[in-house]
């Protein structure tokens, strides 16, 4: 009973752990939030990490980061995989997750079925693309025809 | 006097999961069941990309607008990225101890196996995007049948790199729409880059024996196989375009076989001048 739950405490810590790790590029959400993190598993000292974009200049400093975390939180001996299989795609984003896109001022990736962009700042639909391309490779410029705010929008992908 | 750092336990656990890793997952080395076929097709997949990527990196900078620059700067990581994971393959199927980088770098114009396409010069803008329509139309319908290899590897990478450049083409498709249909000066610009790059469409859909014996094995695919859909999309956009089918002209193939245009050296002098110069750098 006791032992069975020292473990899934540090399932629990595990999770918690890499839920603290932000996106290098995007620091207001977590790898957790992101679905960047496929896999955590405490008894056998594994953690599986997929890759956003395969151009992502990030990816490294995704692992590395996660290393970081790992090591701080006594979790030295976790291994790290990378999967390229399936493929990452931004359905896996979590709600949570896309609140705090929002929050930052990143409109979240549109959900299959829907063609409204909604601004991040003023909550209108009235939006239009600026360009294809953003800051980083996930992000799309659009601007915000009611409050002419531009923001950026996370691709669907 | 400066002194080394003490080593710790868990330097001593991340040696032992450097080596581990050699034996799992996405480090494992890769039993070739096809001989080198496996590994040239790599290696056009990953060349393809790469010097795609290094021509579109030479217009960081000089882009008609800013935002015309990000989307070349995005598209050159795209397909880079796309080259480190074909030529890390490749070199974990060749298994001589060749990672993505020593392929890159160590390798001259000779052992190159791109298509002639996408060694082109940039030219001018318009030229670029013609370039750009021709090789993402071909890679976006490559990759859609490639999702569904027996290659668990590839078919991974081409369900990511199928979504970029489903992108790609529909910038290039867009510009060539609207050079087209634009003024006397960007429509002839956009024939003469059409021009240019015709005759190199041919070597696209030209199958070898590696074509051959990976499609036999369920790895890759037939290219002739999509010619037809692949003539029907670019008519599509010509048409949008206003723009009239350039006339075929005497194809040029050789690139797969590492048979160059002049271009290769050019571009491979400049990629790899680092490592050329100081051969032990590290970074």
């Amino acid at each position: 009973m006791v032992a069975a739950s020292a473990v899934s405490d540090e399932q629990a810590r595990l999770w918690a752990v890499l839920a603290d790790v932000p996106d290098p590029e995007i620091p207001a959400v977590s790898l957790v939030d992101l679905g960047i993190v496929r896999e955590a598993d405490a008894a056998g000292r594994r953690v599986v990490l997929t890759p956003t974009y395969t151009g992502c200049p990030a990816t490294f400093a995704i692992e590395s980061d996660v290393r970081r975390a790992l090591d701080a939180a006594g979790f030295g001996d976790v291994r790290i995989d990378t999967t390229l299989s399936p493929a990452w795609t931004t359905e896996w984003i979590t709600p949570a997750g896309r609140d705090k896109l929002r929050a930052y001022g990143i409109a979240p990736p549109r959900v299959a079925g829907t063609s409204a962009v909604a601004c991040p700042q003023c909550g209108s639909t009235d939006t239009v693309e600026i360009s294809r391309f953003g800051s980083t490779p996930c992000k799309a410029q659009w601007r915000c025809e009611a409050c002419l705010e531009p923001f950026d929008l996370f691709k669907c992908h | 006097m400066p002194s080394l750092p003490p080593i710790l336990p868990r330097d001593v656990a991340r040696a032992e999961r450097m080596t581990h890793a050699g034996e799992h997952g996405f480090d494992a080395p890769v039993v070739d069941p096809h001989g080198a076929a496996l590994f040239e097709y790599a290696l056009r997949l990953g060349d393809d990309a790469l010097i795609l990527g290094q021509r579109l990196s030479g217009w960081t900078g000089r882009c008609p607008t800013v935002e015309v620059d990000l989307s070349l700067a995005n598209f050159a990581l795209d397909l880079v990225g796309q080259a480190t994971h074909f030529l890390g393959y490749a070199g974990k199927v060749e298994r001589r101890g060749r990672d993505a980088d020593r392929l890159a770098y160590h390798r001259d114009v000779l052992d190159y196996r791109n298509c002639l396409l996408v060694e082109q010069p940039n030219g001018d803008f318009a030229r670029t995007m013609a370039r750009q329509l021709l090789f993402s139309t071909y890679q976006k319908m490559l990759f859609d049948r490639l999702l569904v290899s027996a290659d668990d590897f590839i078919a991974s990478v081409s369900a990511k790199a199928v979504k970029e450049v489903a992108y790609h083409e529909e910038l290039a498709a867009e510009w060539v729409i609207r050079l087209g249909d634009g003024t006397e000066e960007s429509r002839q610009r956009m024939a003469d880059g059409l021009a240019w790059n015709w005759r190199f469409i041919p070597e696209l859909f030209d199958r070898d024996d590696v074509d051959e014996a990976m499609a036999g094995a369920g790895t890759g695919t037939d290219p002739t196989a999509f010619r037809d859909a692949y003539d029907a999309r670019i008519g599509a956009v010509l048409t949008e375009a206003t723009l009239a089918r350039p006339a075929d002209q005497r194809p040029i193939l050789g690139g797969r076989r590492g048979h160059h245009s002049e271009h290769l050296g050019h571009i491979l002098s400049e990629m790899q001048f680092l490592p050329r110069a100081y051969p032990d750098a590290k970074w």
